[in-house]
């Protein structure tokens, strides 16, 4: 592995060196590296691009890295990643994609990550997104997200695209049985004339199931970003989704939510807030010694923390 | 020191010119000089005026000597102006360790940030880490913009009404922190503040009235006059 691939490898999965516990490491299309645990197995898929990880029943503080980077110009590839967690298993899976694009062509790469997590299983999950390379060529991913979960099973997700994507749509489909419950953490940042589009829909199946979805982002220059979630509440549940976006310069950014409830238990709200940072942060900051722009970047910095 | 010469403000309201200050001219290099009177007299825009936050229509305002009238509010702060809002802003994601850290000036460490914190009465293993944000009271939010203006140890230090939501227990504190800034600083703290119990530890008071310095002096010359301000109920007024 070169120097930009592993530049991208420390951006998107935090990692300076091999992992400790299972990983698959793939980089410009090919299978870079991959260890297996005694209870977490990894697979190549036949039928198509990508790999089967199957964690065993009560499988205990153990991690998964799947990182991927990309840094060949013009490559364009679709992996199919499907995650298969055990009854009261409790795990850590670090995913992330990375691109440099130095050339002229786009570079693309779509990750649909299938997660089928069994009952009273914990699941944590890390996905990270980053461009860099200075060619005019794209940089676009379009992650898409399947979450099952069964009773009592519970997912936490935390997504971060800070930089340098040019285009992305980012889709996550989620059903919640019941006593489940999954936490959503979003955070983006866009900037130039980049797009990204997140679609959630969550559907809420069983009694005492729960959905909290946070997102944060930053539009910066002439940058846009569409929210749109959708949470339905089929039986006595909880559903909770929040939108709160900071608006700088010439960008744009629209908030759709939609709740329904086809229940009489469900209860179902929804908050969204769009606006620029406030006059008097800026004025406190500033007041102490900071200047309007480091006071600014102090603001955004915390934001998206 | 502080001078202001001559300083006016005026705010458009619905297309009509509302004067604000008139011809404010103080010199400020006392320990404590407290600023007092009626809603709405100016005292907040004359701390906005000092900090920068708001620019004078007329006038000049020197701190030691220099002019620096026409300075950003980073440039006051940087040559020694602090300012504790009246009412402090959130901040989400930000947490109190990095604004004290901020308003220190450099990465505090934990023990300093405990310093900090136990000077306004906040136990800092709960507070450290906490965001500054729509979780912490109004009282606690007040506590800490006391403690960030105790840890810049500025020459001027500006408090708009740094009672209002702190309770009585800690208002001997709130002195005691006064105190302990002057001992460090040996600069002027400017305290805006209805409140009896600061009046009387003042050097100086200032009594503004409809955008004009009404009276200056002690507690004991200005009184009568603060009273005598928007005619207040007789019955009331009796048993002050």
């Amino acid at each position: 592995m070169d120097a930009i691939q592993q530049n991208l490898l420390e951006q998107v999965a935090g990692l300076h060196e091999i992992p400790a516990g299972a990983y698959n490491i793939r980089a410009n299309g090919q299978m870079a590296g991959r260890n297996t645990t005694a209870n977490i197995d990894i697979i190549t898929k036949e039928d198509k691009s990508g790999i089967d990880i199957r964690i065993k029943p009560d499988t205990k503080s153990e991690s998964v890295h799947i990182p991927v980077v990309l840094s060949q110009s013009g490559l364009k590839e679709s992996v199919y990643n499907d995650f298969f967690v055990g009854e009261n298993a409790d795990v850590t899976i670090i995913a992330g994609c990375g691109i440099h694009n130095g050339g002229q062509a786009a570079s693309e790469h779509s990750g649909i990550h299938r997660f089928f997590v069994d009952k009273n299983a914990k699941v944590r999950y890390v996905e990270k997104h980053y461009g860099s390379g200075d060619g005019n060529g794209e940089r676009i991913m379009n992650p898409t997200t399947e979450i099952h979960l069964a009773e009592g099973a519970f997912l936490e997700m935390e997504t971060v695209q800070i930089k340098g994507i040019d285009s992305t749509r980012r889709v996550t489909n989620a059903e919640v049985a019941e006593g489940a419950s999954l936490v959503i953490h979003e955070k983006i940042m866009t900037h130039g004339r980049q797009y990204a589009e997140t679609d959630f829909t969550v559907e809420m199946n069983g009694d005492d199931s729960s959905v909290n979805l946070v997102s944060r982002s930053v539009a910066k220059d002439n940058s846009e970003q569409l929210f749109k979630s959708r949470i339905i509440g089929n039986g006595k549940c909880h559903g909770h989704s929040e939108c709160d976006a900071i608006i700088m310069d010439k960008a744009s950014v629209s908030a759709i939510p939609e709740l329904t409830a086809n229940n009489i238990e469900a209860n179902l709200i929804h908050e969204a807030a769009i606006g620029k940072i406030a006059g008097e942060q800026l004025m406190k900051l500033m007041t102490l010694g900071l200047t309007e722009k480091e006071a600014e970047e102090q603001i955004v910095n915390g934001f998206l923390k | 020191m502080l001078e202001l010469k001559g300083i006016c403000f005026s705010a458009e309201d619905e297309s009509r010119e509302v004067e604000i200050l008139n011809d404010i001219n103080l010199t400020i290099d006392d320990r404590f000089v407290a600023v007092t009177g009626p809603n709405g007299s100016g005292k907040s825009t004359l701390a906005k005026i000092i900090a920068g936050i708001l620019t004078p229509t007329q006038g000049q305002i020197l701190l030691d000597g220099v002019d620096i009238t026409n300075l950003s509010i980073t440039e006051r702060a940087n040559m020694g102006i602090s300012f504790a809002f009246q009412q402090p802003v959130r901040f989400k994601g930000i947490t109190v360790k990095e604004l004290l850290s901020i308003a220190a000036g450099k990465d505090a460490t934990i023990t300093e940030i405990c310093e900090m914190l136990s000077e306004v009465g906040l136990c800092a293993r709960d507070y450290v880490d906490r965001e500054v944000n729509a979780s912490l009271s109004g009282g606690e939010l007040k506590r800490i913009e006391i403690a960030m203006i105790m840890a810049r140890k500025t020459k001027v230090s500006i408090f708009d009404e740094p009672e209002a939501g702190i309770d009585l227990w800690s208002f001997q504190n709130l002195i005691r922190v006064f105190e302990k800034m002057h001992e460090e600083t040996k600069g002027s703290i400017l305290i805006i503040s209805h409140q009896e119990r600061i009046l009387n530890i003042a050097d100086r008071i200032i009594l503004l009235s409809d955008g004009q310095i009404k009276k200056v002096g002690t507690k004991e010359e200005v009184m009568p006059e603060l009273l005598g301000c928007g005619q207040p109920c007789r019955t009331l007024a009796d048993k002050l």
